[in-house]
């Protein structure tokens, strides 16, 4: 044997390893790990409750996941080029970022939105950028994500009457809106209003869309920020049920039967490194929700019963150091997203520790879906790892482990009330804090950061958005504010913030604020009036 | 002599506040008094708390893009104020190109993702304006 290889016999195993979550790892698991495991009771055939192996009886051989790949970025009119591109390199649907004016409800000329406009995202400012951002693609044909949060109700409106300018009926077409503001509080932070009216505008939407946009997906209760903000895996997962748990209650206490909106409810996890893990929680996800749906909510529609769920490789994960590696993470991960049966996927670009991704570096991204999908044959069977002594034991543990984290906030007396507290908050600061260490102190590695480092790196090309679009959007809004009708302005926001301070379903009073091509700052400003701002204590 | 002082700010529309947070929760454990001054600071309000708290450091975390309007304003801030001690460092998203320009600036300390809290202990320990720590 070579000097520098270790022999068999050599090679120390070091005391315990633990997932990135910090569950310690057997070397070997076997029968006796999943004595307590019954296959109808606990996994069940895919397309059965509690459909822990998946939703579909034959998983992606009947429908292959949505390849939906997020962008945005400058101008409307730039990011419509982008999405042209991408649907005619194979993408089969739309997932829009926005800027921060826009996800934070600021016009362009705010001055907060100082130097912030068309940087992380596309500006939309009014129905006439919306109308730009889908100009020439038509609605009736693709299904669109929009990721929005504290603003989703008006991006909704937006987004609807562009369906309607285009003569397509909002029966016919689908979609999702993230609208998710619990995770805002816990982890992205982009909140503006306290969280009673915000709540009531996500109930709301699953009123209104019930009755009027039956095919859009409400709400996509997400776990992927509260990863990226530093949460284990298990607290991304009891977080993000439990929110969904929020929700539904806030739907059941204003009136409505789960079965009218939970079926149009969706989630969206990251896919992190922890290959088997990951897996796990997709798993236990599923089984968890089909319990609490049936048995704490009683509902009786098998659709409310089964978890839908979008993933994304895990940003945070990405390096700006050896950007090129990071293809490789991504990779790792979407098959952990596609193992675990996600029913969409977005995988990250190489470039993205560094800038917004450049176009050849989206594609790839796409690439790599488009080749685990048809060259892997990953996807011939359902659940192929089901029955894996260690990934049922893993899923066994998350799913425990889930409950405790329910109860906890349940003794909160629900999740408003646990962050109110700031309880999700100082669990994730701990995590992330905790993994930091660990990276320092070489318990964990990082390849390119804290091992096999080298100082010739490669760069790579990044996408550098031009500071000139700012001054264009700004153009455009003030050409916006001379033309419109301005009694027509100035009715329809009057009458956003009278229904406000009522009880009445706001979406009919948002659509009119809309089409009167009030903005998007003017529409959020006339609900501050009405509900103020929340304000979180800064700690650390 | 005093601890060094470091303001930790979250400037602009962004709540991305993972990285500001851990490297307070960094400093604070190499031995820093830190001051977080929470989301959404304008530049002014971050000059603002750096003189109240008498801090010898401001940390900036930006991963919005926003960092070549930010930085500017609150290097321009301070030396309309004569604040020459205070060193003003940056985290977050930062393409290659806006280097130079930050650089320029008198910005130098400027940490992406991935960077080792270690990295930027020492880089502010030995950076740190002599005459602020002797205060």
């Amino acid at each position: 044997m070579s000097e520098g290889i270790p022999s068999a016999s050599k090679v120390q195993r070091p005391e315990r390893i633990r997932t990135i979550s910090g569950v310690p790892i057997e070397p070997v698991y076997g029968p006796s790990h999943i004595e307590a495991v019954d296959y109808v009771r606990d996994l069940n055939d895919p397309g059965q409750f509690p459909y822990t192996r998946g939703i579909h009886q034959n998983g992606y051989a009947g429908k292959m996941w949505t390849m939906r790949q997020f962008a945005g970025f400058g101008t409307p009119e730039e990011t419509n080029e982008r999405y042209r591109q991408l649907l005619a390199a194979g993408g089969t649907g739309l997932s829009v970022a926005f800027d921060l004016p826009t996800l934070m409800g600021r016009d362009p000329d705010h001055p907060l939105s100082l130097g912030e406009v068309g940087k992380c995202g596309v500006s939309v400012a009014s129905l006439a950028d919306m109308e730009r951002l889908f100009d020439n693609i038509p609605l009736s044909a693709i299904t669109t994500s929009m990721t929005i949060n504290s603003p989703a109700a008006m991006l909704l409106a937006m987004y609807l009457v562009v369906a309607e300018q285009q003569g397509v009926d909002w029966q016919e077409i689908s979609g999702t809106i993230q609208n998710d503001i619990l995770k805002e509080y816990i982890a992205q932070k982009e909140y503006i209003y306290p969280p009673g009216p915000s709540m009531r505008l996500v109930t709301d939407v699953f009123a209104f869309c019930g009755e009027r946009v039956p095919r859009w997906n409400t709400i996509s209760v997400s776990g992927y920020h509260i990863r990226e903000a530093g949460s284990t895996a298990l607290q991304e997962l009891a977080f993000t049920l439990r929110n969904g748990i929020e929700y539904v209650q806030y739907g059941v206490d204003a009136g409505l039967d789960p079965d009218k909106f939970v079926p149009r409810m969706s989630f969206f996890f990251n896919a992190h490194n922890e290959f088997f893990e990951e897996i796990a929680k997709y798993r236990a996800a599923r089984k968890l929700w089909s319990h609490v749906m049936r048995d704490r909510f009683g509902a009786r529609d098998e659709r409310s019963w089964k978890l839908r769920f979008h993933a994304q490789t895990a940003g945070v994960s990405l390096t700006a150091q050896q950007p090129r590696n990071n293809v490789i993470r991504t990779a790792v991960q979407a098959l952990a997203a596609v193992l675990g049966g996600a029913n969409s996927l977005h995988t990250n670009s190489l470039d993205e520790a560094l800038a917004l991704p450049t176009v050849e570096a989206a594609t790839l991204a796409l690439r790599t879906q488009q080749i685990i999908a048809h060259e892997s044959g990953v996807t011939g069977a359902v659940d192929p790892l089901g029955g894996s002594y260690f990934l049922e034991k893993l899923t066994t543990d998350m799913e425990a482990g889930a409950v405790e984290y329910f109860q906890t906030i349940d003794d909160f007396g629900g999740m408003v009330e646990a962050i109110e507290q700031g309880f999700p908050q100082r669990e994730i600061a701990e995590s992330a804090y905790r993994f930091q260490k660990q990276v320092e102190l070489g318990e964990r590695d990082i390849v390119g950061v804290n091992v096999h480092g080298d100082n010739e790196e490669l760069g790579v090309e990044t996408l550098y958005i031009n500071e000139d679009v700012s001054e264009r959007q700004i153009a455009k809004l003030n050409e916006l504010r001379r033309t419109r009708d301005a009694n027509r302005v100035e009715r329809s926001l009057a009458a956003v913030r009278e229904v406000a301070l009522g009880k009445t379903n706001l979406m009919p009073s948002l659509l009119e604020a809309v089409r009167a091509y009030a903005t998007l700052g003017e529409i959020c400003d006339a609900l501050r009036d009405a509900w103020g701002e929340y304000e979180e204590t800064p700690t650390i | 002599m005093r601890n060094i002082r470091v303001v930790i700010a979250k400037p602009g529309l962004d709540g991305h506040d993972r990285g500001a947070k851990v490297i307070a929760r960094a400093l604070r454990d190499a031995g820093m008094e830190v001051i977080y001054t929470g989301l959404r600071q304008t530049p002014e309000q971050i000059v603002g708390a750096a003189l109240q708290e008498d801090a010898d450091v401001i940390g900036l975390s930006i991963l919005s893009g926003a960092h070549n309007h930010i930085c500017p304003r609150v290097i321009e801030l301070l030396q309309a104020k004569d604040i020459t001690d205070v060193l003003v460092v940056v985290g977050g998203i930062i393409p290659d190109v806006d280097v130079p320009k930050l650089n320029e600036i008198g910005i130098t300390g400027i940490f992406p993702p991935g960077t080792l809290m270690q990295v930027i202990v020492e880089f502010i320990r030995q950076h740190v304006r002599p005459a602020a720590s002797a205060r």
